[in-house]
């Protein structure tokens, strides 16, 4: 005999494993994102007001907004921002997600992932590389001018390449890369490198002047995480069309703005749960300490939340020495990532692990049952706008999301009459 | 002094381990008094008690870590507290080093380790029923090492175990050797033919000891936990466990321990004992001979005795009561002479400082014919240590006793505990101490060591006012433990303790002693 | 399976608690697992009564 939650779960998985998220083209925010308009800027996380952002996500509002020309000024910016003109909204609402800040404006190219499966889409903008970028929070100069030479060479250029190459399946790549030493999160340089080999002759007979291609080949060969843009929205895609499953208790997003950490189980449909998100415990570039860091901010544990990223930790293990561990810590993170899913990926197999599936499909009791918590491998971002990246470390969302996720569920249920006295 | 709480969330640790912690931390130059634990009701007490509780602690759970410390802000900040617990922590986790993953519950464990047929329980009491009904359930013997569980509870849970044929020894279950695996606290012995089931820990150990001793060798040693052979539990565990010795091919002769059962559960045992195929040797301690001969088993006057007996009926030979000692009448004699001349007249009393419960139950019961022994497991109720008058008289300590082990780790384990009570309660009207020394697993690194090095002290102190005192010592351990029979046998030999083979004899010597100082008065 | 049958067999035991028993079974080549053991749910009383519910939901 199987229960109500059994089966739902059972649905929720067999939809997970059977996504196809596929690259299918580029466009710009303003024209494929669903619901997206000029004075709406989509950002990372739970929903938040302008108050209450912390200093990377404040920045990146500021850049996006001179970079849109709504301000000449940060000062300007930040005036535009907390007059009530400009609306925000999480990414997710909009079926994209983004790292770090999360921050997306409508001028702003994203790459447009498909789901074959299920026909679902997910968008996500392309990866600035590093240093100054607006998804740390920097608003000055160069970062607008670095915008605007995506948006110009580096976005016209993709966009073609993809319609000459056609749609690239992303699943294969992103297995393909685990058994290379990514985890597709932290680390993504096997990837990135598998997907500029594969689009390397595609770039080359687009109809652009060689200065171009040059400029946009180097640009992709000079970030290794390129392809963590593309890694997020195919976890997206994938987990999306479980967060209609009722009755389910499968996590479907876990996401972070910088101030709260929220999750969204299927079973509850939209709902956030939120708490505090946390300063990460990690490893600091010299200079840098704790007292430096922003909360733990950005969308980009939507891959754990697919059992990549920290849940495939084990396959990764270059990623420990910013974690200050070892390669048997890895095995063993990724092991315990077993006691709180509830099926392994029939995709992404784990070649340190035996060749097992990675850890898939997040269960709130289990989670509650063991207090074991996800592990979430991620960046750290300076906690005043435009600093960068401090450090690297390993974070977990609060136990407070989870058992008031729970708590929800089980009201649920009840009020719908499914629990036996 | 300023109060200052750290809390840890979702961070666990076993109480061993931060017993020892707050030890280490107690250290520290300025802190005054500090406590670490997990936020459960017992420990929130404790801290409650020790003055260390605030405000803070209204958030915590039994999930959560605290430190509480009392500190001199001038000598030690809280942070450079914290710092130390992290160092502390450390330590023990590299010598863990290359570790093997630890599955986070009972369910996963059995899920990673095919064939699992034992569970060893020693998480807090207030969780401990909950995991062995798993195991149970799931069809796992098990051996609870934990206190603080209800009878109920118990009750139901061995009657759980008996309908499936299944172990539940415990709760405070201390002792058993399965398979010839020592577990918990028990002593390294060798295999044999005789098996024993003991509701009491360290007098199943002196039992398998002196066995051990006598060339011959355990083939299971069953535990039963305290309270077994009580009305309300009915000796569920005693009589299983004597059941399936009687039918185990590999035992020969069953030895069953513990203190005198209630009426009716000895009946039950007696019967089964009265059609035994087997010989069974009954050291119910202090119980009714007489019914014990009338079934045909063998009663037993000592723990050395239940062993001896053992061993000989295993043999086919006579036996008899074993009153006396190893060595020649005249060579005790020479002892006790000695002993007492090197006494002032006013030194009169006995501080007898168990670390082995039943050890000091042993103690009492034979001391207790001759002398007045106030102890916190007195005889009769006027004896209780509370009533000793103005803290003159003799005194016997079980230290392994929950008033002694709030928050500090067992004697067993550590011997800290009874390093304070050699350096309170013996001074120059101190005639005699008496102790016993535990070895095996489960035991600290060295206790013969530790209790030397207190006599050490001890007689440095006394020979200020020009006195000395008389150590009697029994060594609980075989050859083959770590800690070495014979290395801790010298090692208290050379701080000048008496050592005696059994801790029957040991008792004897002293009731000797006390008797001759008290003809001498 | 039995009492008797227990005896039989290679012992292989689960560790709920106490570290260093773990260690000393480890140190005679007894096969033993580790629990890394916490109260289920954290000890919450109302995280374990919420899951407790949870085990009587209606079947599907």
């Amino acid at each position: 005999m199987i229960d109500i939650i059994e089966t739902a779960n059972k649905e929720a998985l067999e939809i997970i494993q059977n996504g196809q998220p596929t690259l299918i083209g580029l466009g710009i925010a303003g024209e494929v994102i669903p619901g997206m308009a000029k004075d709406l800027f989509l950002h990372a996380g739970p929903p938040i007001t302008w108050e209450k952002m912390s200093g990377p996500l404040k920045g990146g509002v500021m850049a996006g907004l001179m970079y849109e020309g709504l301000a000449s000024t940060p000062e300007e910016a930040a005036e535009y921002a907390a007059s009530g003109k400009l609306r925000f909204d999480p990414c997710h609402h909009h079926d994209a997600v983004g790292p770090m800040a999360g921050i997306v404006t409508s001028r702003m190219p994203v790459w447009i992932i498909e789901n074959k499966a299920y026909g679902n889409r997910a968008y996500c903008t392309l990866n600035e590389g590093l240093g100054k970028v607006l998804r740390m929070g920097a608003y000055g100069p160069e970062v607008i001018k670095h915008l605007q030479w995506m948006e110009r060479v580096l976005y016209p250029v993709l966009k073609e390449t993809i319609e000459i190459h056609g749609p690239i399946d992303l699943k294969i790549m992103i297995a393909q890369a685990v058994q290379m030493g990514d985890e597709v999160h932290n680390r993504n340089k096997a990837a990135t490198s598998l997907l500029i080999r594969e689009i390397a002759p595609s770039i080359l007979k687009t109809s652009f002047s060689n200065e171009d291609k040059i400029a946009v080949l180097e640009f992709l060969n000079s970030n290794d995480h390129t392809f963590l843009n593309l890694s997020m929205p195919a976890a997206k895609a994938t987990l999306e069309p479980a967060g209609k499953v009722k009755h389910s208790t499968i996590v479907y997003t876990m996401a972070r703005n910088g101030t709260e950490f929220g999750i969204r189980v299927a079973g509850l449909g939209k709902r956030w749960f939120t708490a505090p998100a946390e300063i990460i415990d990690g490893l600091y570039f010299p200079g840098f300490s704790m007292e430096d860091a922003n909360p733990d901010v950005g969308d980009s544990c939507i891959t754990e939340t697919l059992g990549i990223g920290g849940f495939s930790m084990a396959t990764a293990p270059a990623i420990v020495q910013f974690v200050g561990g070892t390669p048997k810590d890895a095995v063993r993170y990724t092991t315990s990532m077993y006691e709180i899913t509830t099926e392994e990926s029939r995709a992404y197999k784990l070649p340190p692990m035996n060749f097992r599936g990675s850890p898939t499909g997040i269960d709130i009791r289990k989670v509650i049952e063991t207090q074991v918590l996800p592990v979430i491998n991620t960046g750290i971002a300076h906690k005043e706008a435009g600093v960068g990246q401090v450090g690297a470390g390993i974070v977990h969302p609060p136990m407070a999301c989870f058992e008031q996720a729970l708590e929800a569920f089980v009201n649920l249920l009840e009020d719908e009459g499914l629990l036996e006295d | 002094m300023t109060l200052h709480t750290s809390i840890k969330r979702n961070a666990y640790y076993d109480s061993v381990t931060l017993m020892l912690l707050s030890r280490e931390l107690q250290k520290l130059e300025g802190v005054e008094d500090v406590l670490v634990g997990m936020g459960t009701d017992l420990n929130l007490d404790l801290a409650k008690d020790l003055g260390l509780a605030s405000g803070e602690f209204d958030t915590l759970t039994p999930n959560d870590l605290f430190i509480a410390a009392k500190i001199d802000e001038a000598q030690i900040s809280m942070k450079q507290v914290e710092d130390a617990f992290i160092e502390q922590l450390n330590k023990s986790a590299e010598s863990d080093g290359d570790e093997d993953y630890q599955p986070p519950s009972l369910r996963s464990a059995v899920q990673a380790l095919p064939g699992a047929n034992m569970v060893l329980v020693s998480v807090p009491g207030q969780f401990a029923a909950a995991e062995v009904e798993e195991a149970l359930d799931a069809g796992l013997h098990v051996m609870l090492f934990s206190d603080n569980v209800s009878v109920e509870d118990e009750l139901r849970l061995k009657q759980k175990a008996v309908e499936k044929g299944l172990l539940m020894m415990g709760p405070d279950c201390g002792t058993a050797i399965i398979n010839g695996k020592p577990l918990c606290f028990a002593n390294a012995v060798r295999r044999g033919r005789i098996g024993v089931v003991g509701a009491s820990g360290t007098g199943t150990q002196e039992v398998t000891v002196q066995v051990h001793k006598l060339g011959e060798g355990l083939s299971q040693v069953i535990g039963t936990g305290g309270r077994d052979l009580k009305e309300q539990i009915g000796g569920l565990m005693m009589i299983q466990g004597f059941e399936s010795l009687i039918a185990d091919p590999e035992t020969d002769l069953i030895v069953l321990i513990s203190k005198p059962p209630a009426p009716l559960v000895a009946e039950k045992i007696y019967q089964i004992a009265k059609t035994s195929p087997k010989p069974v040797v009954i050291d119910f301690i202090g119980g009714d001979r007489a019914a014990i001969e009338a079934v045909g088993a063998i009663p037993c006057i000592s723990l050395e005795d239940a062993a001896q007996k053992a061993v000989k009926a295993l043999h086919g030979e006579a036996f008899d009561d074993f009153t006396g000692f190893s060595l020649p009448e005249d060579y005790i004699n020479c002892i006790v002479d000695t002993s007492v001349a090197k006494l002032k007249s006013d030194q009169t009393e006995l501080r007898a400082l168990f670390t082995g419960g039943t050890l000091a139950d042993e103690a009492m019961k034979v001391l207790g014919v001759h002398h007045e022994i106030y102890s916190n497991i007195p005889l009769s109720p006027e004896m209780a240590i509370e009533n000793l008058p103005g803290g003159r008289g003799h005194i016997c300590l079980d230290l392994g006793e929950d008033q002694f082990t709030r928050g500090r780790p067992h004697p067993m384990i550590d011997p800290q505990t009874r390093t304070e009570f050699f350096e309170s309660h013996v001074d120059e009207k101190t005639a005699v101490i008496l102790v016993d020394v535990v070895l095996g697993f489960g035991s600290y690194l060295d206790p013969a060591g530790a209790v030397a090095d207190s006599v050490r002290e001890i007689r440095q102190r006394l020979s200020k006012q020009g006195k000395d005192v008389v150590v009697i010592a029994s060594v609980c351990g075989t050859d083959l433990d770590s800690q070495d029979l014979n290395k801790s046998i010298e090692s208290l030999e050379a701080a000048g303790i008496i050592v005696l083979p059994s801790n029957a004899q040991a008792v004897r010597l002293t009731d000797r002693v006390l008797q001759r100082i008290k003809k001498g008065a | 399976m039995s009492l008797n049958d227990l005896f039989k067999q290679e012992l292989k035991v689960v560790n709920l608690g106490l570290k260093s028993f773990h260690n000393d079974l480890k140190s005679q080549g007894v096969t033993v697992v580790q629990v890394n053991w916490k109260p289920k749910a954290g000890g919450k009383k109302n995280m374990l009564n919420l899951l407790s519910k949870l085990n009587k939901v209606k079947q599907s």
